[in-house]
């Protein structure tokens, strides 16, 4: 008998092909209107039927970073002729750059609390995971099983409890309540991923290593995390995913100082429908993910299919 | 080098007992094997040695320190195994001086013995390639390479060759062995093959159900199957059992198989029971026209130089390997004689095999091997 995969025809490849297109195409539309509206004026970004052909401007851009206030045309005139591109594009509205927005803050809390609660989760679901994968650790299944329960609601059902906690411990409105919580929602993932991954890797490297003359912590790290390397890339992109995107809880919990950019770009629409400028806050909050993402990418392939084919 | 000691060594996982008090002794220097078919307890009680398994009980003697509950890294044995476990991630090279590296041994000294270790095993041209690409023979050699560089005092082997394919086990087990007399490092491997552990040990334990049955050279348990089981299990074909109903005194000389007296060497030990069992290999049965023990041929498997002949006889199917010039017609009745000196005793009700005299026993061979 033939166990070998038959060549796909012309006629299925091309069908398989037009499906892709397709697909790809459904999917990258929003993305390239939202960043098609952060280069359009207010009045191009509001316009019916909406406007494919427009002049690009940088005014979204300018919105997204500054704060504006209307001056008098004797202040104006005072101020004499503006001095930079971004002066240029504010004048126009007779209004002038009274300082930064916030949007650099909110980004950088972004940052901090994503890339944290994401090294977090890796950190401690990698040592977690070891251990249910290697060692004889009593309840082992159940413990798992319990580990997985935190994800069988949505996290949003406790948001009241956790409200409540947060303000007890005055973890409120703080960088590190909100890489504690989305690293408890996370690590549920990244336990039972990791472990799946760290199952595939043949025990007798570390027994190797044993032998060779190595410490069990040694083992783990000079043998198994080498080799783990495309099992923890994969699982970092879903646990940064999730807690660079995550809007429900940043509402609830953020205000002020630990506010991430979630909640905080649709409140950059104020009076003005200022779509150009959310636009703008939109997409340069998804250049670090993607970065990310195409940074791992090759380990995310390889960590999807992982374990399907016997090396 | 060093010599290892086992006592009274018992393994426990939960409420399954994986080795029962085992005993032997592997002399310094000595090819070891550890024969058994699978699950019997061979490779916990390498893994034992090795220090990635804790006894339950007993004692590891490592040249006379007790090493049962020292930590694998302390030991200073080396071990291969069966699926190479080469480091995926570096290259040949950095395998083989892994081992060193975690002794601190000055970076010029690594090289050297690398080189020196690359050199014997002959695997010199691949030394800077990566450990995924190569050849399963080539793995073999080093993983082999890992575990000679540090010298340690015994290797310890988990069927190091089930993974290679037919052709290249018989090289590899002559390298392997080349490699050990050479050396002269005590070496501890464990086989489920009884050809591949006849053919390369000094000495072998066969274990059964985690219980040590036998242990000698190769010509004594060939020879001198000491339980039912031995027997069976090595040699191929098996050795034939003639069951009868009939206890064995002391001092016997012969035993009656269905009316027919055999002669048997001089027992030294009386069964407990009234069921007895008669062990004869295959190359001791004669064809003999004149023999009053009857038997049909039923099959006959040509080898080349022998053939094994199949008979039925009142006690059961009985194999035997005669010469191939041999005529034999399936369904003639022909009568079976055995060589005295080399039969088996043993008790059915214990499996154990009952203490002969053979005084005769390599003058008999001898006569055999001259008479093809």
């Amino acid at each position: 008998m033939n166990h070998s995969v038959t060549e796909p025809s012309r006629l299925q490849k091309w069908f398989a092909g037009t499906l892709v297109v397709i697909y790809a195409l459904v999917t990258i539309m929003p993305l390239t209107w939202i960043i098609a509206t952060g280069f359009k004026s207010p009045a191009d970004a509001i316009a019916y039927p909406p406007k494919l052909v427009y002049e690009p401007t940088l005014e979204g851009y300018v919105n997204l970073f500054t704060t504006r206030s209307r001056a008098t045309p004797e202040t104006l005139a005072q101020l004499g002729p503006p001095q930079t591109w971004y002066d240029r594009i504010v004048r126009q509205y007779d209004m002038v750059i009274s300082g930064p927005s916030r949007y650099g803050e909110r980004f950088l809390n972004s940052v901090i609390i994503g890339f944290g609660s994401t090294f977090l989760s890796i950190f401690l679901g990698t040592l977690a995971a070891y251990a249910f994968s290697r060692f004889r650790v009593p309840l082992k299944d159940d413990l798992m099983f319990f580990i997985l329960s935190t994800r069988m609601m949505p996290p949003i059902a406790v948001a009241i409890p956790i409200f409540l906690m947060f303000r007890q411990l005055g973890l409120s409105d703080t960088h590190l309540g909100m890489i504690l919580l989305y690293t408890a929602v996370n690590l549920s993932l990244s336990v039972w991923l990791l472990k799946g991954f760290i199952d595939e890797i043949p025990v007798e490297y570390e027994e190797a290593a044993l032998i060779d003359g190595y410490t069990r912590f040694q083992a783990f790290y000079k043998v198994v995390l080498p080799q783990a390397t495309t099992g923890i890339a994969s699982t970092a992109i879903f646990c940064l995913i999730f807690a660079w995107n995550e809007y429900a809880f940043a509402v609830l919990l953020t205000s002020g100082t630990a506010q991430t950019a979630p909640p905080f770009i649709p409140t950059i629409i104020g009076v003005g429908k200022d779509w150009p400028a959310v636009a703008a806050g939109a997409t340069l909050f998804l250049v670090p993910v993607m970065v990310f993402t195409i940074l791992l990418r090759k380990h995310l392939l390889r960590g999807i299919t992982f374990g399907a084919v016997r090396k | 080098m060093a010599e290892i000691v086992i006592r009274n060594l018992r393994k426990e996982f939960g409420g399954f007992t994986a080795v029962k008090e085992s005993s032997f002794t592997i002399a310094d220097g000595e090819f070891f094997m550890l024969l058994g078919p699978s699950g019997c307890g061979k490779t916990t009680t390498l893994r034992m040695i090795a220090g990635l398994e804790l006894p339950t009980s007993g004692q590891i003697l490592l040249d006379g320190k007790d090493v049962a509950n020292m930590r694998a890294s302390a030991r200073d044995i080396a071990f291969v195994f069966q699926m190479f476990a080469l480091y995926p991630h570096l290259n040949v090279r950095r395998n083989i001086s892994y081992p060193l590296v975690s002794q601190g041994v000055p970076r010029a000294e690594i090289k050297a013995r690398v080189a020196e270790i690359a050199r014997i095993l002959g695997i010199e041209p691949i030394l800077d390639r990566p450990v995924g690409g190569l050849s399963a023979g080539d793995r073999q050699r080093v993983a082999l390479g890992r575990a000679i560089v540090r010298r340690p005092k015994a290797f310890l082997m988990d069927e190091p060759l089930g993974a290679l394919d037919a052709e290249f086990r018989e090289r590899m087990a002559e390298e392997l062995r080349a490699l050990h007399d050479r050396m002269g490092a005590t070496t501890v491997y464990v086989t489920h093959d009884q050809l591949e552990a006849m053919q390369m040990g000094d000495k072998i334990v066969v274990m059964n159900h985690g219980v040590v049955e036998q242990w000698g050279t190769p010509q004594d348990i060939y020879d001198e199957p000491a339980t039912l089981f031995v027997a069976e299990f090595i040699g191929s074909p098996p050795m034939n059992f003639l069951r009868f109903d009939e206890a064995i005194p002391e001092g016997a000389t012969t035993v009656r198989l269905s009316g027919v007296e055999i002669a048997v060497p001089r027992t030294k030990q009386a069964t407990t029971g009234s069921k007895s069992v008669l062990g004869v290999r295959p190359e001791h049965v004669r064809l003999d026209d004149a023999a009053p023990y009857r038997g049909v041929v039923v099959a006959a498997e040509y080898l080349g130089t022998t053939q094994i002949v199949t008979l039925d006889t009142p006690s059961g199917l009985v194999k035997a390997r005669v010469a191939s010039s041999l005529a034999v017609r399936t369904g003639e009745t022909v009568g079976l004689s055995f060589t005295t000196p080399t039969l088996s005793l043993f008790d059915a009700a214990s499996g154990r095999a009952l203490a002969v005299e053979r005084p005769m026993l390599r003058q008999a061979q001898r006569r055999e091997a001259a008479h093809g």
